[in-house]
């Protein structure tokens, strides 16, 4: 019967917005799902511009880009929205993002410049583990420990390309003498971030690839203090999660109007508790309290995205031969 | 043989076979067609290659090399609790594989209660992750499977044989040799090539327990051509390599699986008189294949409890969903697999069987975005989610249903053909009243694991996701997606319970009333 | 009558020749060496082995391309002739309408088909609950309703005890007489053929021979048959 009922509103949802404008926004799966920051923005967004805006998910980051690959200039798609700098070069690339004009006070370690993209979250990868145990403070130490760690496949996962490129950065051509340091804490290596998070969980290792703002969620929603970052001294590589306009899309004034309210407060005060990531612009009311708890790395890295581009076939070679004898 | 009379047209079977290789290679032709211009295979893919089948060909010996002995055991002993314990070893093949992963790794990884127990007495943990890694997740995917689908061969053999094997004091190694022995030589190569072609896709298993990219299969590398290079050209050409080592190893479980059936009996109750001897080694198999598959489930069980009271009302509108998705997922399974059956049991073996096994070997993302392509200049793709994924998840269940119904269809079709021609019962008749009626248990059998299957698998939806609309392990692998692990693992246990139960009732509908 | 004109069946293994005619309303016994192409000659007339050349008529119908199930004959094999499945009564009805849409002029020509062969109040058992000689009289109740012109019995009754066999033999005999139906039977026993047949067929050394009064045959057979005879 619920079913019958939630059928019946969607299907009078849909008439009473047959007249209203549509945006449509490609983005990943979890932006959408119950607990992520789509039902809120949804909600906030559609208070203010008097239009349907649909969310659609798709994948993860990389699967996103795929789909608007595969769909071209035809897309339905408005706005794409969960891109990060690892992909936005191959995402320019193909000539179907139009300049987006938006500025704003950007709460980002690094400076911001791109014509097309806009940020909307931003985080830092770390290694997560158990707060009552001491933690290596850098790459060296981690390969020199017997800590175990669980790590995401970079080909199929979106922090483990977040890995890789923290070591290329931090160590540039020392690279793979770090990964050769560190195939013996690696207990294995998982297609996606719930694998290794959830083994993690159990106890399968000591420490796991995931983000400063992890032990976050633990605290805040769970009010489990037991969980930390380690502050690594090469500095923490970043992930900008951004969003982008499509240029033939049909309703271009809107989308302009929805990557502006992106950057306000109504959208940015969402993020913290449902991405579980910075905002890109720190709301008026500040973080949520707990985040004040969170390790803030001394050294931000973040690879241009020409460079991310470039670098990337070359350090995952060097990934699979250190990690593959 | 082949130009005489038969109760049955195979075409309707020969039309549903063109169907399916219609699909699964025409998604991969769509594919190849949007590509561009691309890199032909590397060196890594060929180490991908390699590895593949080294771990698909150990993990096919071991899973059905230790069923037969689990099978046996099965088929000779009754005991209290025998029809529960047949039930719950389906239960390890249809759980979403991040679930499964986990609780395997709770009992036999690092930190796991084997590890821990041997820790109580100061030896060192068990080292799961590598090769023997794979293969042993894989036997736990696959044992129960091959332990049912070769009981089954047991059961076909009719229990006038046994009775005659009684009369003349034959036991043991003579009993093998003589019904037996037969009995595997017809069933096992259709079950290793079955097992074989399930672990050749397999990815995120065969990566977590491999230990790391060491254990890179040719479905990662498809994955990576996909999401990392955008190399369509690439994915659709490792596809293609998957989709001929399946039709490679069908093709040889089709040759050498050749034999003579058993003929009919009476439908008695099949009872057995030998094996006196041999009770304690029975027992030990069973309690070994009961421990290994069931602890990891208890594993899964008891950490889904405390998340389960809790569940969000959108996990619960999800399973109801899984279950929609499900049950017309089987009814298409039944209206392809059989015709197909019949037809194989008609003498149409060779490409009906092939390319009732190709689902198994395509990959779910070239399928999944083959269909994209298709469907995305007509129709929004999402519009078509769920219908997709019941399509798909009946494809992918298809090899199943045929190793189930086609001896069943065979052995219906020899004994009673001749007799149905003589009373003129040609086609819809002879299906009404002869070939469904005695093949009720088998269809039961394949309904509920084609079900659970389709209950379990993430297959295409996660392609095609529509927020409104989102299965239950789509759910699952968002509620892990955002920190909730607890609520995800008590959704894991819905789900299997739900798989189950549904396994159940369609297993048990199939044996209602009927003699067999 | 039922004509065979120079028909050439194949079994695969051999080949077996039949130019031969057979009377209407006959009771006929096929009899030979075990081996020689009895059965053969029984599903090539019933329709189940094609014929290789030549044609077959029933009165001035041409069988040779017709389905078994559309050729004036009713057959009984060896074994399997009831569907375990089944109750004995929608055993029988198979024989009046094989969808088992049975009307009520129908059913009741079932009851008393089962009430002729004396299986009165077993409609309802399925056949596993019969015993050998009941199971044999269900497939002749269905023969009964069947209707058709000819019987064709493949050794149905051979794993029945001597009395039960002569028995059933002589239930047939009055069915065939009763319907006016031709009888074919394949035998191994020339006390069958001297039971019920006037006439016999025999099979030997790949030919089918024209069918010849039974006690002549056995009063005085041929090398061949009497090898196979002892």
């Amino acid at each position: 019967m619920k079913h019958l009922a939630f059928a019946a509103g969607l299907l009078s949802a849909t008439a009473a917005f047959a007249e209203t404008r549509e945006l449509t926004v490609y983005t990943y799966d979890s932006f959408v799902s119950d607990w992520g920051p789509g039902p809120a923005v949804e909600k906030a967004f559609e208070e203010v511009c008097g239009c349907d805006l649909k969310l659609v998910g798709a994948g993860d980051g990389a699967a996103l880009l795929a789909r608007v690959k595969l769909e071209g200039a035809r897309s339905d798609a408005d706005i794409v929205l969960g891109l990060d700098t690892n992909l936005t070069a191959a995402a320019a690339e193909t000539g179907l993002f139009a300049p987006s004009g938006v500025r704003a006070d950007y709460a980002l370690p690094v400076s911001w410049e791109d014509p097309l993209f806009v940020p909307y979250d931003w985080g830092y990868f770390a290694f997560v583990h158990n707060a009552d145990a001491a933690a290596p403070g850098d790459f060296k130490a981690l390969a020199a420990s017997d800590k175990k760690i669980v790590i995401q496949d970079p080909r199929s996962s979106t922090p483990g390309l977040g890995l890789l490129l923290w070591v290329k950065a931090a160590y540039g051509e020392d690279a793979p003498a770090i990964w050769e340091g560190l195939a013996d804490n690696v207990v294995t290596v998982t297609k996606g971030w719930s694998e290794a998070y959830g083994m993690f969980l159990e106890g399968e290792a000591d420490m796991v690839l995931s983000y400063t703002t992890s032990p976050a969620y633990h605290l805040i929603a769970e009010e489990d203090s037991s969980k930390a970052a380690a502050p690594f001294a090469e500095g923490h590589y970043m992930q900008v999660e951004v969003a982008g306009k499509l240029a033939a899309t049909d309703q271009p004034e809107l989308a302009d109007q929805f990557l502006s309210f992106m950057v306000s407060d109504a959208f940015q005060s969402i993020i913290p508790t449902t991405n579980w990531m910075y905002p890109a612009v720190t709301p008026a009311a500040g973080l949520p309290e707990g985040f004040e708890t969170l390790v803030t790395p001394e050294k931000s890295l973040l690879l241009p995205a020409a460079d991310a581009a470039a670098v990337r076939d070359a350090a995952l070679d060097e990934w699979l031969t250190a990690l593959s004898r | 043989m082949a130009d005489r009379a038969q109760p049955l047209s195979p075409w309707p079977g020969i039309l549903a076979a063109t169907g399916v290789a219609a699909l699964i290679l025409g998604t991969l032709v769509a594919v190849v067609l949007r590509a561009e211009a691309g890199t032909g295979l590397g060196a890594s893919d060929w180490a991908a290659l390699r590895f593949t089948l080294v771990q698909a060909s150990l993990s096919a010996l071991f899973s059905v090399g230790l069923a037969v002995p689990v099978a046996r055991a099965l088929a000779r002993r009754r005991f209290p609790g025998r029809r529960v314990l047949i039930a719950l070893l389906g239960a390890p093949f249809i759980l979403p594989v991040i679930v499964a992963i986990l609780g395997l790794l709770e009992v036999f990884g690092r930190a796991g209660w084997v590890s821990q127990g041997l820790g109580l007495f100061g030896l060192e943990p068990i080292r799961i992750y590598g090769l023997h890694g794979v293969v042993l997740a894989h036997v736990f995917f696959n044992l129960p499977l091959a332990t049912r689908l070769i009981l089954q061969g047991w059961q076909e053999i009719p229990a006038e044989r046994f009775r005659l094997a009684a009369q003349l004091n034959i036991e043991g190694a003579s009993m093998f040799r003589l019904l037996e022995l037969p009995m595997l030589r017809q069933v096992v190569p259709g079950v290793l090539a079955v097992v074989f072609a399930i672990c050749l896709t397999s990815f995120a298993v065969a990566l977590t327990l491999g230990g790391g990219p060491r254990a890179t299969t040719i479905e990662l590398a498809i994955y990576q051509a996909f999401r990392f290079d955008f190399d369509l050209g690439r994915a659709a050409l490792l596809s293609a390599v998957q989709l001929i080592l399946t039709g490679t190893a069908a093709f040889l479980a089709l040759k050498v699986s050749l034999g003579e059936g058993f003929g009919g009996g009476l439908d008695r109750q099949v009872r057995r008189w030998d094996g006196r001897g041999s009770r304690v080694l029975d027992a030990v198999w069973i309690l070994l294949a009961g421990a290994f598959l069931l602890l990891p489930l208890a594993a899964i069980v008891l950490s889904g409890v405390p998340g389960l009271l809790e569940l969000p009302p959108v996990v619960v509108r999800a399973a109801l969903t899984s279950v929609g998705v499900a049950l017309v997922s089987t009814l298409i399974l039944l209206l392809l697999a059989l015709p197909m059956a019949a037809a194989v049991a008609l003498g149409r073996a060779g490409a009906v069987e092939m390319s009732g096994i190709l689902g198994l070997a395509a990959s779910p993302l070239v399928i999944g975005t083959g269909l994209f392509i298709v469907i995305f200049p007509i129709a929004d793709p999402f519009d078509f989610a769920l219908p997709v994924t019941a399509v798909v998840n009946a494809v992918m269940a298809l090899p199943f249903a045929l190793r189930i119904l086609v001896p069943r269809a065979r052995a219906v079709v020899a004994r009673y053909g001749r007799l149905g021609l003589s009373l003129d019962m040609g086609g819809w008749s002879f299906v009404r009243w002869v070939l469904l009626p005695r093949m009720r248990p088998q269809i039961g059998f394949a309904a509920g694991l084609g079900a659970a299957l389709s209950m379990g698998d993430l297959g295409v939806i996660a392609l095609f996701a529509d927020p409104e609309l989102a299965t239950l392990p789509l759910q699952i692998y968002r509620l892990m997606g955002a920190y909730r692990m607890e609520a995800a693992a008590g959704a894991a246990l819905l789900l299997l319970a739900l798989s189950m139960g549904l396994f159940w009732l369609l297993d048990r509908g199939g044996r209602w009333h009927a003699e067999a | 009558m039922l004509k065979l004109e120079r028909c050439l069946i194949s079994n695969g293994e051999f080949d077996l020749s039949a130019d031969l005619e057979i009377e209407q309303g006959q009771r006929i016994a096929v009899i030979g060496p075990s081996g020689a192409g009895k059965t053969t000659l029984i599903e090539a007339i019933a329709g189940f082995r094609p014929l290789a050349q030549g044609r077959l008529f029933w009165q001035a119908e041409d069988l040779s391309e017709k389905p078994p199930g559309r050729r004036p004959v009713a057959m009984l094999f060896q074994d399997g002739n009831l569907f375990p499945h089944l109750t004995v009564a929608q055993n029988v009805g198979l024989g009046l309408r094989p969808d088992l849409r049975l009307d009520k002029a129908q059913q009741e020509n079932v009851m008393r088909a089962l009430s002729r062969v004396g299986l009165d109040g077993l409609e309802a058992r399925k056949p596993a609950a019969l015993s050998g000689g009941q199971q044999s009289r269900v497939a002749l109740a269905r023969v009964l309703v069947q209707g058709r012109a000819m019987l064709l019995l493949d050794e149905p009754f051979a794993a029945l005890g001597p009395a039960l066999k002569a028995e059933m033999l002589d239930l047939v005999a009055e069915l065939a007489d009763e319907t006016g139906a031709t009888l074919l039977m394949v035998s191994h026993d020339p006390d069958d053929a001297r039971r019920i047949a006037g006439q016999v067929v025999l099979v030997a050394e790949g030919k089918a021979h024209p069918p010849v009064t039974t006690a002549e045959l056995l009063d005085n057979p041929p090398p061949v048959l009497r090898a196979y005879l002892g």
